[in-house]
Parts: structure tokens; C-alpha cells; sequence
């Protein structure tokens, strides 16, 4: 019956999505019969006893213990079990494992943001490694809006001042599509993103380019975008100001003193180590607190990031 | 009471005192009137012109998604265009629609009464609902809204356009409801005829009292909800935006809490007509009639416990969720034992297939429809797929058009006779059915597709590979249009015949039936006294109505 499965369903992405069908599929062959029956009925019986004259007495045919209770205890039973069954597999989808992949969502009128473990970010386009567990934690910044993954049969809404989860596994590689499935105005029906399951090759391409934005974006501005987004900024100020770290004002090319009486010249190689392992050459009069970006910034970040630093004179 | 119970202008005089309500008192009188058949049928031609406007606006939905991309207007129109379909339908004609103009006019007649218990309060509730009509029609003029018909917030609070106006008329015309509820039950209570124990009413009366107390109970609740969405519109009181330290998901949980009984406000009436139209057509004791009156109440009650199943993706605990689709579940017992007895009734019976029969009919395969894909929405992990698509579009157009109007209609041609005093085209009106019947199903069946395959709803646009299933709905939605032209080309011709219609042409044997077609002012010359069941087809016509006869 994979014919009829494939006609009212779109691909079938997870194994959540592959149970939804079944029950799905279970519960149109269910409901078919019923309906048959009551069209059966409902045409026989007009036809069969159609007016022939005016004015008959009819049967006084008013109850009958058996055929009422029939037909109250065994829809009774059929929907109880349909009710555990798809409670069951609706729990099973929403619970999350520990390892799972995290990824941000953030959605706006009209635009869905996703926010990785290492900090970067892309819009309406949400890469996640195939076979792999994810667990998307969304909220919204101003009206209610849905995530809607069809290939995976499942959607939350997205609400704004609070955050939820949804958590799945996908199977099949490639592009999936995702929806707004709550109303939320004027862009609502554009209101899309891809979702692309990526298999492990892709993944780990993703994972050291970056989503298209950032290939597309020059170093510098690209240097610029972690600077503000990874959390340079915090510590590091770009207009000579002091902070918890050295400002990057003027920095490049500096010869600074370290803090074991040594001195090093800031050029490619020092702020690639002190981005990788900060402890290993503390300038002096600064407190060694800085933590390891090793793992969270992609290499042609970190090449943004000190192309950057060039650029701030 | 007696006092402002309508009496025959021409009793005082001492002459015509048979005449009828309809060419009793001058035009201007109908305006002021306490008559339940007047206000009823008032009620009746309001609810028809709203329900043509919804109409016009479903139709312009339909031809803009005729094709992806821009079709015949923006987005911000169509958002506009669908958001008053809803609103106008929901709360301007289904509500209203077979309590407010069928109920008034034949309730008190089935009961034996002369008139509600409350007249003035139901005269007042009349215009209420008028007023709520043109405060609605202000705000459509004035702009329109664009938050569909679920007004949710926080988008509801912050969008541009008179969205605390269309509020204030919802808020208004729960009113003009609320006080049909109380007249209604009063009524039951207190104007049974003499011999008419609650199990020889009839079962339009039960589904209407059923009705009438989820309309006294849930519908303050509505107000209450709608009001405080006025506040933070207006003054900014933080009570659903997260900004202001609200909670939108409150909103929904108040909302529904009104608005799934009110799916049963709209429905249980529709399913009271089916138990008229189908025994008096199979001239067939009812079969089940107890099961059937106590289902009515059952759906009453169990409807004010499920409304979280219109929540299930908004974030609510996976606990509320479970117990919700549980619940869910059990209407439907109800709604089954329903069926089986409307389909059991006409077992060995003596069917006519005139209007109402077929109307009738229609009704038992769409509500089947209807019914039996509920049940895949209220199985939890296949709801979270198919929320908020065309699925559930298709399933509520099937209980709210296909089953409510389809039955309103039923209703209509069963009564018009009796209202109006003439017989419509039957010919005429079995053509119209068939459009109706096939048009609406070319309209809705698709979507359903549409909506499994992942269609969200609500959308202006879509990809390119649901066109086809659109296109399918929109032609299908010109059949169902032309259906109802020809039901308004026919009934109208009708109104332009010379009374003909026999006081009782189906044969019926509750007391409606036993006053002349159109009835006199105050109904019944006598006070009937019930003489036999409502449905006891199976033993010799007694008239309850001394001096009645066929």
C-alpha cells in the first residue's frame, strides 16, 4: 500500500515520520470502512423502503439493547486504542536524547535565524548531520509562529518570551522543506527555510565553512561578524579603550610584553595560538581568563578574525 | 407573561381572527414585534444576507489561490478576505443560524406555546444581534482585520486596523446569544404543552436545550476573553503579550475554552433538525430516541472538557495534551450512536425523498466525513503533523458548512412551507442539492490532501506542486455557489405564489404541523393537549389540537 502512503503523505524523513504514516494509513482504513457502511446504509436504505403510497403505518421498531450497545462499546474500543497508540508515539518524538546536536531558532515577521553550537548563524537554512539526534530550542521576538518540518510530520509553535524544544532525528539526506504553520501576517506564506539533512562529508564541510552567508562574505566582515557574535567583544574593545584583554585598536604588528618577561610580536600566528590556547602567551598586566575557542570558530573565521584586527588602525 | 405575549391586532377588533402572522400588523410593526415566528423569520433574512457576504469573500479566497503568486489581490487583502469569511460565518450566520431563526419560529410551536417564555428579552437579543451585525459591518468598512477569526495574540494586539471594533462586535453578538440561551431553557422548562413530559418532546427541542445551555455557559467566558484583549489593545493592560508580561498562550486556553462548546453550539442543533427531518420523511418511530436525547446533553457537557485539542503544538504540558485527546475521543461515542440511530430510523420505514429528505442525507455522508477524519486529529502524533494544515480545514468546512448549513438547509425546506405559507420547486431544489452536493465536496475533498501533504493554512501563496488540488477546490467552489443561487432563484419565485402550502405536507405528527401554513398570531386556537408521541408513526394520526384535522 506504498502507493497510497506516497499519494496523501510527502517523503517520509525520520522514523517518527514513518510511524505517523502507519497510524495514519491505519486510521484511514479504519474510518474507509466506517464510512462505507454509513454510504451503504444511508443510499440502501431510501431506495429499499422508498414512499410507494401515503398514509402507511410503519414499524414500531424503537430500541434494541444489543445493536445500541454494539455500536457505543466497539467505537469505544477502537478509539481508546487509536488514542494510546498515537500518544505513545507522540511522546516516544518529544523525548530528546543527551548528545543531541543544539541549535537556536529565532523567528521574526517573517525570517527563521538558527544559531549553532560554535556560534555561527544562517537564515532559512538549517543544516543538521543525518542519523544524528537534534534538539531545536525556539522562541520568537514577536508574534506566535510555527516550525513546520512536513518530511519529518512534525511542528511546535514558536512563542515569543518563552522557549521550546523540538527535538528529532533525521534519516534521509537532502533538502527538506520547512514552514510557518501559525498566522502571522502579511509574509506569513513566504515565511519558509530549507532544512538540509546533511550526510557526514556535508556535515563536516558545513561545519568548517559555514552556512552560504559566510563563503560569501569577505574576510574582514566576516572577521567583524565574530568579533560580535562569538563574544570577542565582551572582553576586547576596538577603540583603544582597556577591558579585560588588550583593545584591538592598533594592536597588529605591536610588539606586547608577556607576563613571564618574554615579549612577542602580534602577527597571524600569535593570534591564531591565542585564539586556540590563550594561557600559553598572557600579556602582561592582564589576568589569564580567557577560554579556548578551539572547536566553536571555523578556521576562515579566525582568519576573519585577525584580517580584522589587520583592519582596525 | 400573558400580557406581552403578541396578540392579533385584529382580535380587538373582532374580526380575522385567523389571520395569519405574516399579514398581521403593518411592516413597520415587525420592527417592535414580541412574535417569535417574526422575529424568527427576521433573524432568518439577516442570517441569509450575512451568510451571502461570508459567502462572496470565501468565493474571492478561493479564486486568489486559483494560482500561486498574485491572482486578483495582495496579501494584506486576502488576509483581510479570509478573516472576515470566518468571522462573518462563525459569528454572523452559524451561531445564529438554526437557533436564533428556526429555533424562535418553531419551538415554541412544537412545545405547544404561544410564544417564548421571555418575548421582550427575545425582541431585545434581536436587536443586539443587529447591533453586533453593523458594529462588524463598521469595522469592515472602516479597514477590515487582518487576524482571522481566532483573533490570536499577540499579533491580534499589535497589527494595525480596527481589530478592537470587529472584537467589540463579537463581544456584542455573544450577548444576543447568551440571552436565546436563557429564553430557550426557560421556555423548555416552562411552556410544554399539557401531556408532553420531557421524553415526548420532540428531539429538535432536546438538541436546541442542549444547545441553549453551552450558549449560557461558555459564551460569558468569550466575553470576558474578547474584553480583556479590548484593554490591552487600547490601554496596553499586559494580560496575552509576553512584552507587557502576558502570556499568549492564555489567550488561546480562554478562547477555546468558549469556542470548542461553540463548535457544539453549531453543530448540536444541526444534529437536532436531522432528528426531526428524518423520522417525520421515514414516517418511522425514532429509533433510540432516549440514547439520543441524552447524547445531546452528554456532548453538552463533555464539550466544555476538550478545548486543549486545539493546542496540542502550542507548548502546553504533554500531560493537559493526553487528557485532552482522551477526551476527545469520547465525543465522538455520542456523535456514533447518533448516526446509527438516524441511519436505524429509516429502517422498514416509508421514505420520501423531497428536499429536506435529501438535505437530510447529505448531511449523513458529510457529517460522516467530517466526524470520522476528527478522529485522526484527536490521535495525538498525527495531529502534530496535520495542525494548522488544509487537513483541518477541510475537516471543520465539513462539520461547520457540510453538516450545520447542510442541515440548516434541511431545516429551511422543511419549515418554509409552514413559514411562509407556500411550496418551492421541488425540481428546482433537487437540482440545487446536487450542485451543493457535488460543489461542495469538489471544494473541500482536495484539501484534505492538500493538508496531509503538508499545506499550511492561511497562506496567500504556495510552491507550485498544490496547485492542481487548488484549482481542483476553487472550480469546486463555483459549483457550490451556483447551487445556492438556484436555492435563492427558487425560494424566492416561491414568496411570489399564492399561499398553497397544505398545513401539514409531510405529515408530521409534532403540534408545529397542527396549525394552518403560515400559523395564526398566537399559534393555536386552542391549548393542545398531547395526545401521543411525537413519532408514533406506527399507530393512527391523533391530533393534540382540538378542531385540527388534515
Amino acid at each position: 500500500m506504498n502507493w497510497l502512503r506516497d499519494w496523501m503523505m510527502p517523503l517520509a524523513a525520520s522514523e517518527h515520520a514513518k510511524k505517523v504514516d502507519d497510524l495514519y494509513i491505519f486510521t484511514f482504513w479504519l474510518m474507509l470502512a466506517f464510512f462505507i457502511l454509513i454510504v451503504y446504509l444511508t443510499v440502501l436504505f431510501p431506495l429499499k423502503y422508498k414512499r410507494k403510497k401515503e398514509g402507511v403505518m410503519t414499524i414500531n421498531f424503537s430500541h434494541n439493547l444489543a445493536l445500541e450497545l454494539a455500536w457505543s462499546v466497539i467505537p469505544l474500543i477502537l478509539v481508546i486504542g487509536l488514542f494510546f497508540w498515537g500518544f505513545n508515539d507522540y511522546v516516544e518524538s518529544r523525548v530528546h536524547q543527551n548528545d543531541a546536536i543544539e541549535v537556536h531558532v529565532t523567528a521574526n515577521k517573517w525570517n527563521w535565524a538558527f544559531e549553532y553550537p560554535d556560534g555561527s548563524r544562517s537564515i532559512k537554512a538549517l543544516h543538521v548531520p543525518v542519523n544524528k539526534p537534534v534538539r531545536l530550542i525556539l522562541t520568537s521576538e514577536d508574534v506566535l509562529h510555527a516550525f513546520f518540518i512536513p518530511a519529518l510530520r512534525t511542528k511546535t509553535d514558536v512563542i515569543p518570551g518563552r522557549y521550546v524544544e523540538l527535538p528529532f532525528t533525521a534519516t534521509v539526506a537532502g533538502k527538506h522543506q520547512v514552514f510557518c504553520a501559525e498566522y502571522c501576517g502579511r509574509g506569513h506564506s513566504g515565511m519558509f527555510a530549507e532544512l538540509y539533512v546533511d550526510t557526514p562529508e556535508q556535515y563536516e564541510t558545513f561545519l568548517k565553512e559555514g552556512p552560504e552567508e559566510f563563503k560569501a562574505m569577505p574576510l574582514v566582515e566576516l572577521g567583524k561578524f565574530t568579533y560580535n557574535e562569538a563574544g570577542c567583544k565582551s572582553c576586547h574593545t576596538i577603540d583603544g579603550t582597556k577591558s579585560e584583554g588588550p583593545s584591538f585598536k592598533n594592536l597588529w604588528g605591536k610588539s606586547e610584553k608577556l607576563r613571564d618577561g618574554s615579549s612577542v610580536t602580534v602577527d597571524e600566528s600569535y593570534i591564531r595560538e591565542s585564539i586556540l590556547n590563550p594561557t600559553a602567551k598572557v600579556v602582561a598586566g592582564y589576568e589569564p581568563v580567557m577560554p579556548s575557542f578551539q572547536g566553536l570558530l571555523r578556521d576562515r573565521q579566525i582568519l576573519g578574525v585577525i584580517e580584522y584586527i589587520k583592519s582596525l588602525k | 407573561m400573558a400580557d406581552i405575549v403578541a396578540t392579533p391586532k385584529s382580535q380587538s377588533h373582532g374580526d380575522h381572527y385567523d389571520v395569519d402572522y405574516l399579514n398581521d400588523g403593518s411592516l413597520l410593526s415587525w420592527l417592535t414585534t414580541v412574535d417569535h415566528k417574526k422575529l424568527g423569520v427576521m433573524y432568518l433574512w439577516s442570517i441569509l444576507f450575512m451568510f451571502f457576504l461570508g459567502g462572496v469573500f470565501a468565493l474571492l479566497v478561493r479564486l486568489e489561490l486559483m494560482n500561486p503568486g498574485q491572482t486578483i489581490m495582495t496579501a494584506e487583502q486576502y488576509n483581510k478576505a479570509f478573516t472576515l469569511h470566518g468571522a462573518i460565518m462563525v459569528f454572523l450566520v452559524i451561531i445564529p443560524s438554526i437557533p436564533a431563526a428556526l429555533g424562535n419560529f418553531a419551538l415554541p410551536l412544537m412545545l405547544g406555546a404561544k410564544d417564548v417564555a421571555f418575548p421582550r428579552l427575545n425582541l431585545l437579543s434581536f436587536w443586539i444581534y443587529v447591533t453586533g451585525a453593523i458594529i462588524a459591518t463598521v469595522a469592515m468598512v472602516t479597514g477590515g482585520v487582518d487576524t482571522g477569526w481566532t483573533f490570536y495574540t499577540p499579533y491580534s494586539t499589535t497589527t494595525d486596523g480596527p481589530v478592537a471594533l470587529m472584537t467589540f462586535a463579537a463581544f456584542v453578538l455573544g450577548f444576543s446569544s447568551i440571552l436565546t440561551g436563557v429564553n430557550f431553557v426557560a421556555t423548555v422548562h416552562k411552556l410544554r404543552a399539557p401531556g408532553m413530559g420531557w421524553f415526548k418532546m420532540p428531539l429538535f427541542v432536546w438538541g436546541i436545550y442542549a444547545t441553549a445551555i453551552i450558549q449560557v455557559l461558555a459564551t460569558p467566558v468569550l466575553a470576558i476573553t474578547l474584553l480583556l484583549l479590548i484593554f490591552e489593545r487600547l490601554f496596553g493592560v499586559g494580560v496575552f503579550d509576553p512584552k507587557l508580561g502576558g502570556d499568549p498562550v492564555l489567550f488561546q486556553h480562554f478562547f477555546w475554552f468558549y469556542s470548542h462548546p461553540a463548535v457544539y453550539i453549531m453543530i448540536l442543533p444541526g444534529m437536532a433538525i436531522i432528528s426531526e427531518v428524518i423520522p417525520t420523511m421515514s414516517q418511522k418511530v425514532f429509533f433510540g430516541y432516549k440514547a439520543t436525547a441524552f447524547s445531546s446533553v452528554a456532548i453538552a457537557i463533555v464539550s466544555f472538557v476538550v478545548w486543549g485539542h486545539h493546542m496540542f503544538t502550542s507548548g502546553q504540558s504533554q500531560l493537559a495534551g493526553a487528557i485532552f485527546s482522551f477526551l476527545t475521543f469520547l465525543v465522538g461515542i455520542p456523535s456514533a450512536i447518533k448516526v446509527f440511530n438516524w441511519i436505524t430510523t429509516m429502517y422498514k420505514g416509508s421514505i420520501s425523498l423531497a428536499a429536506p429528505m435529501l438535505y437530510a442525507l447529505m448531511f449523513l455522508i458529510l457529517f460522516g466525513i467530517g466526524g470520522l477524519t476528527g478522529i485522526f486529529l484527536g490521535t495525538m502524533s498525527v495531529d502534530i503533523h496535520l495542525h494548522d494544515t488544509y487537513f483541518v480545514v477541510a475537516h471543520f468546512h465539513y462539520v461547520m458548512m457540510g453538516s450545520t448549513l447542510i442541515a440548516f438547509l434541511a431545516g429551511l425546506h422543511f419549515w418554509w412551507p409552514k413559514m411562509f405559507g407556500r411550496m418551492y420547486n421541488e425540481r428546482a431544489a433537487q437540482i440545487a442539492a446536487f450542485f451543493v452536493f457535488i460543489g461542495f465536496n469538489a471544494t473541500f475533498l482536495p484539501q484534505f490532501l492538500l493538508g496531509s501533504r503538508g499545506m499550511p493554512r492561511r497562506y496567500y501563496d504556495y510552491l507550485p506542486e498544490f496547485t492542481f488540488l487548488h484549482q481542483v477546490s476553487t472550480v469546486g467552489s463555483w459549483l457550490l455557489g451556483l447551487g445556492f443561487v438556484i436555492m435563492a432563484g427558487y425560494l424566492f419565485a416561491s414568496l411570489r405564489k399564492k399561499m398553497d402550502a397544505p398545513s401539514n405536507p409531510w405529515h408530521a405528527r409534532t403540534l408545529d404541523w397542527q396549525t394552518s401554513s403560515p400559523p395564526i398570531t398566537h399559534n393555536f386556537h386552542e391549548i393542545p393537549v398531547l395526545k401521543q408521541g411525537p413519532y408514533d408513526y406506527f399507530k393512527p394520526f391523533e391530533p393534540s389540537v382540538e378542531g385540527y384535522h388534515e
